[in-house]
């Protein structure tokens, strides 16, 4: 009975990756592996002012003195840092001005994401800004948002066209000595998203970025810079796809977000890097530091992830509650099948008083996966009345999948209240009987408890990205459903 | 509609059905009574096809189809019913989300399209009226936080909502206070028709008071051993099972 179960469990979790498709693009690319000269190059192409290429090159002397960190729960072949391409851009042949001198080879890429740019600009509330590779292909809207003064572009128009704001926030989150793959990042990234919501602004639409790795052995560092002045709000959200392809490919970006007094930033990603094939070969590195800080009073930044891709998953979505009253949340549900590997928590660090801060993680693993969850709550002596709310559930399908957690919890003053909940679960046979008897095959039932498990973070993402986001989930873990 | 033939069935390799024989007809209400452990369950758990109960000897036939053929859910799709002794929270999964993949599955397997939503909502509302349910009942997690008498009264629920042909209502007035036990029974009676069927499991007659047998079986020791008008269970309360062993 106990090995029938397993054999459904495993039928139904041989889900397969769709968006594993290459698109015939031409492209521009810096050559193979990484010296001072590719920093150079990549600044070159991107005809960057003297500073940005100082802060590469400051970057890159300080990466070559790190080494890879060891202390996540994950293991893979060294990464050959020579053997990446660093720069990959869709050659164009001349300036875009309207959506219809994109090249029709990449539309038709993101018509297959099923994000057609074309229907978002003119349909869908939604702001877009799609990278490919390395480079922003397309921002769509940009002239709706700048009527509210809200500035929302690649990262190289901002390096260019708002040089100020960039200098005074970029690294201010994540600097550029931070951890390794934030150094490499700091020193090759190619593009990104940038984003600038004024005083009192409340952004009218949901903005989103859709990042996609194309060509072959090419590693993609983007960078994203949210900025959110006294009293703006924003909702931002992140997708992002890459082809099938046999070796595994880096990705290491980051994410830096910046909320002034009485500001807030919502940020959400559906994360569906290709995962790599059912023995575990291929796929996407995922190495991501990404980090929002509080910077006033009654600011808030809330995270909320659906990671269901990658072969591993090395992230950990972070506040800083610098100011007093500041509340920051990380809502996450990581899925990992097959040989999959996620590392993934959060860390709340609370600075200023009564700062408050949640952590819910579900974690589902099968197959032959490892999902972690590794969290750090930190209350400093100043942080009087501070609290924090973690909870973290595992859910295991089938026997030969792990889950583990670990928890760091440092308090500093007597005054704060942090609570820690954590359970392990499976699907008990009696739900399934339950949902068999009424019709329901176990595929389906399968599908129906894991969404139910994932609820309490599902609602937390925009209504256009929890339809997504459920389907994700199905697929990811059944083969046929969707 | 139900054809049990000689049917045995074990757990584990200890044999708890043996040699079962059982009739029931379109428009009938059969009750089937007796002590604890004496396989009640077993056999509702048997036609349903829960994993684990094995088929030793014997056949059941509904509606002229083997069920030894069919999976769990297609025997729920060819229309049989389970009320739960005990049902299963499922957390996150609204009663609304649940019945309405049910519904479509079930669809599904009888080639029709999905419900179309104001449909599923009317009969909804229908339902819940009918069973004078709350009007939040709908959008909790299925049984999460239920008392006895609300998980019950979901199990009817569902049963009007799926309108199966033939329900097997397993202790149903277990844990269920007078009051829940008479919207119980108005619920299943009103659900009477002349195109289904119903098998109550039930240790005690009290709960016949409400829903009128046409027949009561006396399960023991893995078998029927008597079978008789809704009087049976009458003189059953009256003299207690130990009459019952004494009969044999």
């Amino acid at each position: 009975m106990e090995k029938e179960q397993n054999q459904i469990i495993e039928e139904v979790t041989q889900g397969e990756y769709k968006y594993g498709f290459y698109t015939d693009i031409e492209s521009d690319s810096a050559p193979v592996g990484l010296t001072e000269e590719t920093v150079r190059f990549i600044s070159a192409r991107k005809n960057e002012p003297a500073w940005m290429l100082e802060f590469r090159l400051k970057a890159y002397r300080h990466w070559l003195a790190m080494t890879e960190p060891t202390w996540a729960n994950v293991h893979h072949p060294p990464i050959r840092y020579q053997d990446i391409i660093y720069y990959s851009a869709p050659k164009r042949k001349k300036e875009l001005k309207s959506i219809d001198e994109v090249d029709p080879e990449l539309l038709d890429t993101f018509n297959k994401l099923g994000i057609s740019l074309e229907e978002q600009k003119n349909l869908a509330g939604v702001a877009v800004d799609a990278v490919i590779d390395s480079v922003s292909v397309k921002t769509t809207f940009t002239e709706t948002l700048s009527k509210y003064g809200i500035i929302f572009c690649s990262f190289s128009e901002a390096v260019q066209n708002h040089p100020d704001l960039v200098k005074q926030h970029m690294a201010s989150v994540v600097p550029h000595t931070d951890n390794f793959f934030a150094a490499l990042n700091s020193a090759v990234f190619s593009d990104g998203s940038f984003c600038y919501v004024p005083k009192g602004v409340r952004c009218p639409i949901e903005l989103s970025t859709y990042f996609r790795i194309n060509a072959a052995n090419t590693g993609q560092f983007e960078r994203t810079l949210i900025v959110a002045d006294e009293g703006a709000y924003v909702s931002y959200m992140e997708g992002c796809t890459a082809p099938m392809r046999d070796e595994n490919q880096l990705h290491a970006a980051i994410v830096e977000i910046v909320a002034m007094k009485d500001a807030e930033v919502k940020y959400s990603t559906v994360q569906n890097w290709y995962p790599g094939n059912k023995q575990g070969q291929g796929g996407i590195y995922n190495f991501v530091t990404k980090r929002g800080i509080c910077k006033g009073s009654h600011s808030k930044i809330s995270w909320t992830q659906v990671e269901t891709g990658s072969a591993i998953t090395w992230k950990y979505p972070s506040v800083v509650l610098m100011g007093d009253n500041s509340v920051g949340e990380f809502y996450s549900v990581a899925v990992t099948n097959n040989y999959q590997q996620a590392d993934t928590g959060s860390k709340m660090l609370h600075l200023g008083k009564n700062t408050k801060s949640t952590i819910i993680s579900k974690g589902i693993s099968a197959g032959f996966s490892n999902n972690s969850y590794r969290g750090l709550v930190k209350i400093m002596k100043r942080a009087e009345n501070s609290r924090n709310f973690s909870q973290c559930d595992s859910l295991l399908l089938g026997d030969k999948c792990g889950a583990h957690t670990f928890p760091y919890i440092n308090t500093q003053n007597h005054s704060s209240i942090v609570e820690h909940e954590a359970t392990t679960s499976k699907i008990s046979d009696d739900q399934l009987f339950y949902c068999n008897q009424r019709g329901i095959s176990t595929e389906s039932a399968i599908g129906l408890i894991v969404n139910g498990y994932a609820k309490e973070v599902l609602m937390h993402l925009p209504m256009e990205f929890a339809v997504e986001a459920q389907k994700l989930l199905a697929i990811s873990l059944e083969g046929s459903v969707g | 509609m139900l054809s049990i033939k000689n049917l045995s069935a074990a757990i584990n390799g200890k044999e708890i059905l043996k040699g079962v024989n059982l009739e029931v007809k379109a428009g009938e209400v059969h009750a089937i009574m007796g002590p604890n452990g004496t396989g009640k369950s077993t056999l509702a758990y048997v036609i349903a096809g829960r994993q684990g109960y094995e088929v030793t000897g014997g056949e059941i036939l509904f509606n002229g189809r083997n069920l030894a053929e069919l999976s769990t859910e297609e025997r729920a799709c060819e229309g049989i019913f389970l009320g739960f002794q005990y049902p299963v929270e499922i957390p996150g999964v609204s009663i609304t989300n649940f019945l309405r993949t049910a519904i479509n599955e079930q669809r599904k397997y009888r080639g029709l399209d999905p419900i179309p939503a104001k449909e599923f909502l009317k009969s909804m509302e229908e339902k819940k009226k009918m069973l004078e349910l709350q009007d939040k009942l709908a959008n909790r997690s299925v049984n999460e936080g239920f008392s006895g008498g609300e998980k019950k009264k979901n199990e009817i629920f569902q049963m009007a909502m799926l309108e199966p042909k033939l329900s097997i209502l397993d202790e149903t007035d277990s844990g269920l206070d007078i009051d829940a036990l008479r919207i119980v029974a108005t619920g299943v009676n009103k659900l009477r028709r002349q195109d289904n069927a119903t098998i109550v499991i039930t240790h005690y007659q009290r709960l016949l008071e409400y829903i009128v047998p046409d027949v009561v079986h006396v399960l023991f020791d893995g078998h029927i051993v008597k079978s008789g008008g809704k009087e049976l269970a009458l003189k059953l309360e009256e003299k207690g099972y130990e009459w019952i062993k004494g009969q044999m």
